[in-house]
C-alpha cells in the first residue's frame, strides 16, 4: 500500500534539526525543541507501527516515480519496529542529555547533530533502494563523526581516528559492492534486485558482491575480526553520545545484514559457514575481551561486540526460528545497550570515575537506583524470565536442531562470561566498600537540582521498564519477532508491495 | 578505453590499500581518498561507456533513440563525490586537530591512554 | 597575499562570479549546472576575496556568519520537498507553474529545492574554508 505517512519521522527529524540550528546558541530553547521533537516522533513512530501491524507493508515512491526507477521507501514490520525503538531510545537520550551534556557541547551543535543521526537511522530502516541505503549510512557516519569528536579532548580525537578510518573504508567497500551489483543487474531497487539476482549467469561475481556487502556491513556492526575500532572509540565521548552509538549504530549494520541476506542474497552453504564461524568468533572474542577490563565503558564496549554475535548467529543458522531469536535479541539489545551507557554515565556522575577499582558503595548510597540498575544487569545476563533469556533459548534450541555444536558452545561460553563480568561489575561498583571520591568536579550528582536529577534518572527507569516488559511480556515480543521472521523468509509480499501498480 | 579504466581502477585500489597500511596519518587519508576515487571510477566503468551518446531525448521524439549511455552511474558518482567531499573535509580537519593535540603524525604513537588491558 | 593585481581583480571578479553562480543555478534544469555547482562557485568568489584582502575583510564584507545560510537553505529545500505531500502527492514530486517566466523559464518546486541546495553548499563550504584558514 502506498502511504506517504511512513516518511514523516525522517522529515520531522530534519525539521527539528533545522529549528535547532536556528537556535544555535540558545541552550534552553534547544533542549525544549529537541525533547518536544523526539516526543512527537515517538508518537508518529508508534502510529506508523500500528499502521504497518494492521495494514501490512507500506511503501512510498519518491517523487512519484514508480519502482524500480524511482527511490522507494518501504516500511515492513521490521523497519517499523526498529523505527519505534529508535524513537524511544532517541527520546530517552534527549531527556538525559538535557542534564548530562555540558552547555559547551550544546553550543557546538550537539542536538542538531543528534537529530541528523536519528534521521539517518530512520532513513536507513526505510530505504528500499540499495544506493539510498548507502546515502543514509553516510548521513549516519558523518553525524557520528561529529558527535564522536565534539569537545575535542585528546582521547576522543585519538579514538576518532580509528572510528573514522574504519567507517570510511566500510563505506568504500559498500560502494564497490553496489557498483559491481549495478553492473551485473542494472538495478538498485532491493525488491527488483531480489528477482534479478537469481537469474545472473556469473555466480562467482554474485558471490564476490555478497562477501563485499558482508565485509562492509561487518565493519559497521563490529563483527570478528573487524571490531577493533569499537572498543577504542566508544569509551571516549560523553555517555549520552555513547548510548546512541552503543544502542543504535552497530544495530543498523545488523539490520542491513539481515535485510540484504534475506531479500537480495540467499546464503549458500559456504556463506552460512562463514557466518557461523564469524558469529562464534565474535561471541567468544568479545566475551574474552570483556574479561580483563576495569573501566566500565570499555567493558560495555566489548559486551556490545560479544552480543552482536547472537544476532549474527541467528542469521547464520538461517531458519525462521533462529531469525526470530536474532530479532528478539536485536530489540532487546537496542533498549538495554542504550540504557547501560546511560547507567554508566549516571555512575560517573555519582562517583566521578569509570574505573571499577575506584568505585564502590553505590548500593549503600542509592539503594533504589541500584535496584533499577540491577534489573538491567540481570536482563542483560538473561536470568529467566528477563528479556535476555528468551532470544538465547531460540538460538540454543535452533543450534541444537541444526547440529551446530561449536556455535552452541560459543553461545554458552559468551553467556557465562557475560554473567561473570556483570557479577564482577556489580560486586565492584555496588557492593564493595565505598571509595573516597577522587574527582569532585565530575562527581556532581548530589549537587544537582532535583529536576536535573530526575532528567538523568527518568530515562533510565523508563528504558528499564521497557526491558522488563520485554522479559515478562515475552510472548508479545515473540509474536512480533515471529511475524517479522516470516516476512523476511517469504519476501514475495515485500516485492509485491514495492511493485504494486499505481492507482 | 575499458581496458585502460580497468588498469586505472586496479592501480587506485592497490595504491590506496598500500597507503592505508602506512603509519602516517596523512598517507592513511590519501589512501582512503584514492580508494574512494577507484570506487567511483568502478561505478562509471560498469555503466557501459558509450562515447558521444548522451541520454538526452531529441527534440522531435518522446523517448530515447538508439544506443545511449546510462545516466544512473553518473548520478551515483555525483552523489558519492558530494558525500566524500564532506567526509574528506571533516577527516582533514580531524587529522589536523589530532596533530595539534598529540604533536605526532605517527599512528603508533596514538591511543597513549590505552593502558587498560 | 599582498598583491595589488589580485586585489584589484578580485574586486571585479566577486560580483561577476556571484552572477555566474546564479546563472549556473538557474540553467541547471535543462543543461549542466544546478544548486551544488552554483553554491561552490559563489563560495569560491568569497574565498578569492579572502585570499586577496584577508579573512577579516571578507567577514566584514559578508556581515553575517556564512553558517546562517545552512538552516535557511535546508528549510527551503525541506519545504519544497514537502509541498507536494500537502496536495496528496508523493514526497519531492515536481510541481510546476504553467506559464514560463521570462529569462528563467519554467518555475517548479525543483527550482526552490535547488536554491536551498545552493544556500547550504555556499554556507557549508565557506564555514569549512574559513574554519580551516583561521586555525592555520
Amino acid at each position: 500500500m502506498t502511504d506517504p505517512y511512513i516518511i514523516l519521522p525522517v522529515l520531522l527529524h530534519l525539521l527539528t534539526a533545522i529549528l535547532l540550528i536556528f537556535c544555535w546558541k540558545k541552550v534552553r530553547a534547544q533542549k525544549i525543541i529537541s525533547v518536544a521533537g523526539n516526543l512527537v516522533i515517538v508518537l508518529l513512530a508508534f502510529g506508523l507501527w500500528m499502521k504497518v501491524w494492521n495494514l501490512g507493508i507500506l511503501t512510498m515512491q519518491g517523487g512519484g516515480w514508480e519502482a524500480p526507477f524511482g527511490i522507494t521507501f518501504v516500511a515492513d514490520t521490521l523497519s517499523a519496529t526498529l523505527m519505534l525503538l529508535t524513537a524511544i531510545a532517541g527520546l530517552a537520550v534527549a531527556i538525559y542529555s538535557c542534564a548530562g551534556i555540558t552547555k559547551n557541547r550544546i553550543q557546538y551543535g550537539y542536538f542538531p547533530i543528534v537529530h541528523f543521526l536519528l534521521m539517518g537511522l530512520n532513513g536507513a530502516f526505510l530505504a528500499g533502494d540499495i544506493f539510498n541505503l548507502y546515502v543514509w549510512f553516510e548521513v549516519i557516519i558523518i553525524s557520528s563523526f561529529v558527535l564522536m569528536t565534539l569537545g575535542g579532548r585528546k582521547p576522543q580525537l585519538e579514538g576518532a581516528i580509528n572510528y573514522v578510518t574504519m567507517n570510511l573504508l566500510a563505506s568504500v567497500i559498500f560502494l564497490t559492492a553496489i557498483g559491481i551489483l549495478y553492473g551485473l543487474t542494472g538495478s538498485l531497487n532491493m525488491a527488483d534486485l531480489s528477482i534479478k539476482i537469481a537469474n545472473i549467469e556469473n555466480r562467482e561475481l554474485v558471490h564476490v558482491t555478497a562477501i563485499l556487502f558482508f565485509v562492509g556491513f561487518g565493519i559497521k556492526s563490529a563483527v570478528f575480526p573487524l571490531y577493533f575500532w569499537l572498543p577504542s572509540s566508544y569509551n571516549t565521548p560523553p555517555s549520552a553520545i555513547a548510548a546512541i552509538f552503543g544502542g543504535l549504530l552497530t544495530k543498523v549494520g545488523i539490520y542491513a545484514l539481515i535485510r540484504v541476506f534475506t531479500l537480495i542474497y540467499i546464503p549458500d552453504s559456504f556463506l552460512k559457514g562463514v557466518f557461523l564461524f564469524v558469529a562464534g568468533a565474535t561471541l567468544v572474542t568479545g566475551a574474552i575481551g570483556a574479561l580483563g577490563k576495569t573501566d566500565i565503558r570499555r567493558l560495555l564496549s566489548y559486551l556490545i561486540i560479544c552480543h552482536i554475535g547472537y544476532m549474527l548467529a541467528g542469521l547464520a543458522l538461517y531458519t525462521e526460528q533462529a531469525m526470530t531469536g536474532a530479532l528478539f535479541y536485536l530489540f532487546h539489545d537496542i533498549v538495554i545497550k542504550t540504557n547501560l551507557f546511560l547507567i554508566a554515565g549516571l555512575i560517573y556522575k555519582i562517583a566521578g570515575t569509570y574505573k571499577m577499582s575506584e568505585l564502590g558503595g553505590i548500593y549503600r548510597r542509592y539503594p533504589k537506583l541500584s535496584l533499577v540498575m540491577a534489573a538491567v544487569f540481570f536482563s542483560l545476563v538473561g536470568i529467566p524470565p528477563l528479556s535476555g533469556f528468551w532470544p538465547k533459548l531460540y538460538l540454543i534450541s535452533e543450534s541444537l536442531n541444526s547440529g551446530s555444536y561449536i556455535l552452541l558452545a560459543s553461545i554458552l561460553i559468551a553467556s557465562f562470561i557475560t554473567m561473570y563480568v556483570i557479577a564482577k561489575l556489580w560486586a565492584e561498583v555496588f557492593w564493595k566498600e565505598p571509595m573516597v571520591v577522587t574527582d569532585l568536579k565530575a562527581a556532581g550528582f548530589d549537587a544537582l537540582s532535583n529536576f536535573k536529577k530526575q532528567l538523568l534518572v527518568i530515562p533510565v527507569i523508563a528504558l528499564t521498564a521497557l526491558t522488563l516488559y520485554m522479559g515478562f511480556g515475552a510472548q508479545h515480543i515473540a509474536v512480533l519477532a515471529e511475524r517479522i521472521s516470516t516476512e523476511l523468509f517469504h519476501h514475495q509480499p515485500y516485492i509485491d508491495a514495492v511493485f504494486e501498480p499505481k492507482n | 578505453m575499458e581496458f585502460l579504466l580497468v588498469l586505472l581502477i586496479g592501480l587506485l585500489y592497490a595504491s590506496g590499500t598500500y597507503m592505508m597500511f602506512r603509519r602516517s596519518m596523512v598517507k592513511l587519508l590519501l589512501g582512503l581518498i584514492l580508494i574512494g576515487n577507484g570506487a567511483n571510477l568502478l561505478i562509471f566503468l560498469v555503466g557501459d561507456i558509450n562515447k558521444g551518446n548522451p541520454p538526452v531525448i531529441p527534440r522531435d521524439f518522446s523517448s530515447l533513440q538508439g544506443v545511449y549511455s546510462d545516466p544512473i552511474p553518473q548520478a551515483l558518482i555525483l552523489t558519492a563525490i558530494v558525500i566524500s567531499f564532506g567526509l574528506q573535509a571533516f577527516a582533514i580537519v580531524l587529522l589536523k586537530r589530532v596533530y595539534l593535540v598529540t604533536g605526532t603524525d605517527d599512528l603508533d604513537q596514538l591511543n597513549s591512554d590505552d593502558q587498560d588491558i | 597575499m599582498n598583491s595589488i593585481i589580485l586585489r584589484t581583480a578580485s574586486n571585479y571578479l566577486l560580483p561577476m562570479l556571484i552572477l555566474f553562480s546564479v546563472f549556473v543555478l538557474l540553467r541547471g534544469h535543462y543543461e549542466p549546472g544546478g544548486g551544488f555547482v552554483g553554491g561552490l562557485v559563489a563560495a569560491i568568489a568569497f574565498v578569492l576575496h579572502s585570499f586577496a584582502h584577508g579573512l577579516k575583510e571578507t567577514r566584514r564584507f559578508l556581515r553575517i556568519h556564512p553558517g546562517v545560510f545552512i538552516p535557511i537553505g535546508l528549510l527551503l529545500s525541506l519545504i519544497s520537498a514537502v509541498l507536494p505531500m500537502i496536495g496528496g502527492q508523493s514526497l519531492m514530486t515536481g510541481l510546476w507553474f504553467n506559464e514560463p517566466v521570462p529569462v528563467i523559464g519554467l518555475i517548479g518546486s525543483a527550482l526552490f529545492f535547488e536554491i536551498g541546495v545552493y544556500f547550504v553548499v555556499f554556507g557549508v563550504t565557506l564555514t569549512m574554508l574559513f574554519t580551516i584558514t583561521e586555525s592555520v
